[in-house]
């Protein structure tokens, strides 16, 4: 529809296609396939992470592995911002949040769990601007390992703060009823929260790199002096990169909270070792900056990673060590760049013969 | 004809190396002026230093009047002060297309503007002036696939994407075939008379620099060592010792 096809236009007829269908799957999912309702709302939570992660290291290439904290710091908030309009949040914390004294009604349920996942984004973003403005400033192999730091010390930080319940975490408020019914309930809610949280950031993320955002992003990723030669604010750049991702990710990390009921600071909100690692290998493995590589990624870790927990228990992360080396040492560049490297023409990069020619046939 | 860039007494050190000493050069609108000298001769740490790649030991410069000797890379090239590369720099993994998109001025850009799209405006002078280097056929393939030759090309088209009121070129022609240099040159002369984009241009091929400069300054060890029109440059005995090692 562009004149020379510079305008990168993310939604043309085919890709529009799959995505319905992809939407369709989703949306068909929960009722198709039940009893694996939980394992599809991780998928979708998996997609949004894969998602965000690639617009820091794919497209911008400033490989993070900070990312995570957004998710937890989301989480947190969320968690405070649930329980303690409802009740004393000391008290609460206090008695391990067990035997749950926290009782709510439907209505006050999904406000909290609305504010809360307000809040949680907001954090998110804030975070990220607030880190981002002291280590943005790094670059390559300094930024990756700056932000290595980042989820030990923030797990460390929230397990030594007894007011959302230190090291041994934190518990959400249940879901109101306690039948089986309303568990269900539960889950096929959470369900397509996760799936519509993932659609909103892939369109507008999508819709973001068609814009000058995301040649600006490519521009640091590709040369970033150059990219200040030629008068970009790229420090302006980074932080919003970084801000959009986090602003997700917090609200994923609410989501993802509540669906956990109870969360600790180590291995759930600021996983580093775990999600953490695993969101910078999905979009390796899938191809990073490509459209459709994250979620290539995501599919394929996710139904791996959920086979080796269930076959191979115990050795589990043997395999997964494995499947990593075979990824990184047959496709460096990830599924979608091996494409790209033996099919250029697929993504449209081609020599026109006369520019008549090249006009006529776009 | 008006003052478009100052700069006067600029020194610049690297630990005990002086890169450049003491250093004043003045260039109107609209001219071309060469900067020669020898290898190590301080000739990129000055555009460095005009640039505000790093900040200057002494000295002042000023780009149209305006005092910019303490101001940073983006902020200088937003001002419409721009510069190419000796390693010719463009994005490897955007198409042509997507360079010169992406090498649009900055200039009034608000936050807002961060999230527009192309305008066909834009489109169509990326395509006009990928084929005023020659590119246009390439125009849908990665920068970094072409060519060294080409890159550089893609390079001066995305200078002139930006559209500097001045521009500093780098050894413009260095690992362009001969062929392909006079179109060059023919292309900095057009740019200049069309565009009215005052040029300082680095070079080390005498038959280029002496064709296209109206005026030529010389360095050597860092200091300025000459000044004049490219016949007088070309006779100064100094310059001669400069490059062949006086006894």
């Amino acid at each position: 529809m562009s004149a020379g096809g510079i305008q990168r236009d993310p939604f043309n007829r085919t890709t529009l296609l799959i995505l319905l269908a992809i939407a369709a799957i989703g949306i068909a999912g929960p009722f198709v396939a039940a009893d694996f309702t939980k394992q599809l709302t991780i998928f979708w939570v998996m997609v949004l992470i894969s998602y965000t992660w690639d617009t820091m290291g794919g497209q911008m290439g400033y490989n993070s592995f900070g990312n995570i904290v957004f998710f937890g710091v989301g989480m947190y908030a969320s968690a405070i911002v649930q329980i303690a309009p409802y009740t004393d949040l000391t008290a609460y914390t206090a008695a391990g949040g067990q035997g749950s004294a926290l009782v709510l009604d439907l209505g006050q349920y999904f406000l909290g769990l609305g504010l809360g996942a307000l809040a949680a984004g907001v954090s998110g973003l804030l975070v990220a601007v607030i880190v981002g403005s002291g280590i943005l400033g790094l670059r390559g192999h300094y930024f990756a390992i700056g932000t290595l730091a980042l989820s030990i010390f923030a797990a460390e930080m929230v397990s030594g703060w007894e007011l959302v319940g230190g090291g041994s975490g934190i518990t959400m408020p249940g879901y109101p009823g306690t039948t089986i019914a309303s568990e269900q309930e539960k889950t096929l809610i959470f369900y397509f929260l996760c799936f519509a949280l993932a659609g909103t950031a892939f369109s507008l993320l999508q819709w973001l790199y068609s814009t000058r955002f995301g040649l600006a992003i490519n521009a640091i990723r590709d040369d970033e002096d150059k990219a200040e030669a030629m008068g970009i604010k790229t420090a302006r750049y980074k932080t919003m990169a970084w801000a959009i991702s986090g602003f997700f990710l917090g609200i994923c990390g609410a989501l993802y909270g509540n669906l956990l009921i109870h969360v600790d600071p180590r291995d759930t909100a600021f996983d580093g070792a775990g999600l953490g690692v695993w969101m910078v290998l999905m979009v390796v493995l899938g191809g990073k900056g490509t459209f459709w590589g994250p979620l290539i990624g995501a599919v394929l870790f996710h139904v791996t990673k959920e086979l080796f927990w269930s076959y191979l228990l115990g050795l589990q992360y043997i395999a997964l060590g494995i499947l990593i080396v075979v990824i990184v040492v047959f496709f460096p560049e990830g599924i979608m760049g091996w494409f790209r490297a033996h099919y250029p023409h697929w993504f449209g990069e081609k020599v026109e013969p006369a520019k008549e020619a090249g006009e006529a046939s776009s | 004809m008006s003052v478009m860039l100052e700069v006067t007494s600029v020194s610049k050190n690297f630990g005990g190396v002086v890169a450049n000493r003491d250093i004043s050069i003045r260039i109107e609108q609209g001219e071309i002026v060469g900067l020669i000298g020898p290898n190590g001769s301080g000739k990129t740490t000055l555009f460095n230093s005009i640039v505000g790649y790093h900040p200057v030991d002494a000295g002042s410069i000023t780009f149209e009047g305006r005092e910019i000797t303490r101001l940073r890379v983006p902020k200088i090239a937003r001002l419409g002060l721009l510069r190419t590369f000796q390693q010719t720099r463009i994005f490897g993994k955007m198409t042509c297309m997507e360079n010169m998109a992406v090498s649009l001025p900055n200039r009034q850009e608000g936050l807002m503007a961060a999230f527009s799209r192309l305008s066909t405006a834009a489109i169509d002078r990326a395509e006009e002036l990928l084929e005023f280097v020659g590119l246009h056929s390439k125009r849908h393939l990665r920068g970094g696939d072409l060519s060294f030759g080409q890159q550089k090309l893609l390079e001066f088209a995305m200078a002139l994407m930006n559209e500097p009121r001045m521009l500093l070129l780098d050894e413009p022609t260095a690992g362009i075939n001969p062929t392909l240099i006079n179109g060059l040159i023919d292309r900095l002369q057009r740019a200049n008379q069309q565009l009215g984009i005052t040029l300082l241009v680095i070079e080390h091929n005498m038959r280029v620099i002496m064709n296209l400069a109206e005026r030529i300054y010389c360095l050597a060890h860092g200091q300025l060592l000459a000044e004049g029109e490219p016949s007088a440059i070309q006779n100064d005995q100094r310059v001669i010792d400069a490059y062949l090692g006086a006894s």
